[in-house]
């Protein structure tokens, strides 16, 4: 296998409506960005690989047809790639395969979604007739998962909202996102409205129009660009059924199996030790101290402890920060919100991150889960190429 | 062209209308035509080990990917495998919020099912609570898995958490 290496990272704004651009607009802002980074044109690139989350959102159907004249993609290779909200993870993992395995030398990836063009409580609740039709919504399938977590556990019921609050205040340091609360308090979290009891409305992310991309290249166009390399030093994807017989939810064994993948991939065998930093998906408060256990920075059961001690937390110093730019729970644009871990991933391992940068990061975690908890991508990315 | 730009267009409400035909397939066939006659009936393979049944059956087990080819009826109790309390209000639900999704295994099934919690108090529905389906009246009964009005809980004993996915279709009485 090649090496490869991120060298364009491209993030728009993110914000609850961008009525200023079309989905061609947003995506080729990105894209624009990106190929900025790195110092590059369109006509650098050899193959586009481009991802967004199910197309009934925006009633779009297979967009990235139209997209094509906005992402340069003239006479090269298009490929759209789809897993639900893992997506933005898979795409990248695709794109880097496409160099890893030396059929391309320079490819831009491309993810996004344009929330307030998109009806996704509609696009998710279409009736079947096996099942009643409750339109409960993700949160309602995801909250019955965080209640069995919080019974098997023991979390105390406040580590939501510590998560809440967290990484809203990393946020606030982050000038793309969508949601700035730099005065966020437990209090207020507490006291937002209930969605689906355990999810409080403030421990839900929210709903967000957006595009992230990736220039990557192999290595002997790496170091070619104004910017670092940030080597690929391990990736992976892992699915599993949503439903059957004996699965645990709260602790999926495809996610398991995909972090060891890419662990051994990149000789990592203690996590929170060997990892400066994380950028893991977190829609909903609960499932940071669910995936520290699934990711193993935490003995099962003991993820909540972490979180309660301030281990994930720029603000508190702790040793193993968890989505310093403010992650899932501050700007959701649900195809890219995958790819968005794994450029703030890069972006720390660079060391521009701004004002969430973690000091002296070289080697970060990033992830993306979708489906019912059933698809999974990750990458672990370093300043050293092995 | 005009000197006047005009007001930028940022939002056009244009509808999407989809109408589906769902081919049920045999395994998902024979399971509503059961629901249509009142019965709930799961379905298994029987060279599986594991022998998990699974209910409303898709065809395969789901851990092995071969035919659930064996027929099990089950009884109409359930047990709360874990539940939510729905807040949120939306928009064409007939259900008012609060409500109670939950995930439901009927006894002699492996498998949970979402269905509606309802005839019961929110803050005492708990994980382990035995339930029972309302069925609606029978002249109402379709090829739809909302035959079942929703379930209702049971004067029963908890069922413990390690029981909880096993109990036989003889059901739950309390005893170890």
């Amino acid at each position: 296998m090649q090496y490869a290496a991120v060298t364009g990272i491209g993030q728009t704004q993110y914000k609850a409506r961008r009525g200023d651009v079309s989905i061609a607009g947003l995506v080729h802002e990105a894209a624009r960005n990106a190929l900025d980074d790195a110092g590059l044109d369109w006509n650098d690139i050899e193959a586009v690989i481009i991802g967004k989350a199910p197309d009934m959102f925006e009633g779009v159907i297979m967009p990235e047809i139209y997209l094509a004249d906005a992402l340069g993609c003239d006479g090269k290779p298009m490929l759209r790639v789809h897993t639900a909200g893992s997506v933005g993870g898979s795409t990248a993992l695709v794109a880097a395969s496409h160099v890893q395995s030396g059929a391309f030398r320079r490819v831009l990836t491309v993810t996004f979604e344009k929330q307030s063009e998109s009806n996704a409580m509609w696009a998710l609740s279409n009736p079947q007739p096996f099942s009643p039709h409750l339109n409960a919504g993700a949160g309602g399938y995801f909250a019955p998962i965080m209640r069995e977590y919080i019974r098997r556990s023991g979390a105390p019921r406040d580590t939501g909202i510590k998560v809440a609050v967290k990484d809203r205040l990393h946020g606030a340091r982050n000038p793309l996102n969508h949601l700035q609360m730099p005065d966020i308090s437990m209090q207020e979290v507490e006291d937002s409205p209930m969605l689906w009891d355990p999810i409080r409305f403030l421990e839900s992310c929210p709903s967000s129009d957006g595009a992230c991309a990736m220039v990557i290249a192999d290595e002997g166009l790496a170091n070619d660009g104004p910017r670092p390399p940030v080597w690929i030093r391990g990736g992976a994807m892992r699915s599993e059924p949503t439903m059957y017989a004996g699965r645990d939810e709260v602790n999926p064994q495809a996610g398991r199996d995909c972090v060891a993948d890419v662990y051994a991939q990149a000789g990592i065998d203690n996590p929170r030790k060997q990892l400066d930093c994380a950028e893991v998906y977190v829609p909903f408060s609960w499932y940071e101290p669910m995936w520290l256990e699934n990711l193993g920075f935490a003995e099962e059961g003991e993820g909540w402890r972490l979180t309660m001690e301030g281990a994930t937390s720029l603000d508190e110093g702790g040793d193993i920060p968890w989505n310093c730019s403010g992650g899932v729970l501050c700007s959701n644009p649900i195809g890219a919100s995958g790819m968005i871990r794994f450029a703030e991933a890069a972006r720390q391992v660079r060391g521009d991150a701004g004002e969430h940068q973690v000091d002296g990061a070289r080697t970060a975690l990033g992830h993306a889960y979708g489906g019912g908890a059933q698809f999974y991508a990750m990458w672990v990315v370093s300043t050293d190429k092995s | 062209m005009s000197e006047d730009a005009g007001e930028h267009i940022t939002a056009i409400e244009t509808p999407v209308y989809l109408k589906y035909n769902f081919t049920a397939g045999q395994a998902t066939t024979r399971f509503l035509q059961q629901v249509r006659q009142g019965k709930l009936v799961g379905q298994r393979r029987p060279e599986c080990d594991c022998g998990n049944v699974y209910v409303p059956a898709r065809g395969s087990c789901a851990a092995c990917g071969l035919p659930t080819t064996e027929e099990v009826e089950l009884g109409d109790k359930a047990t709360v495998q874990s539940f939510t309390i729905v807040w949120i209000p939306i928009p064409n639900n007939p259900i008012q919020p609060p409500y109670i999704v939950a995930n439901l295994v009927p006894d002699g099934a492996n498998i949970s099912f979402i269905h509606l919690m309802s005839e019961c108090d929110n803050d005492s529905v708990h994980i382990g609570q035995r339930v029972e389906a309302v069925w609606k009246p029978e002249e109402e009964w379709d090829y739809a898995m909302d035959n079942i009005r929703y379930f209702r809980p049971l004067d029963e004993p908890d069922v413990p958490i390690e029981m909880i996915g096993k109990v036989p279709l003889a059901g739950w009485e309390g005893e170890a």
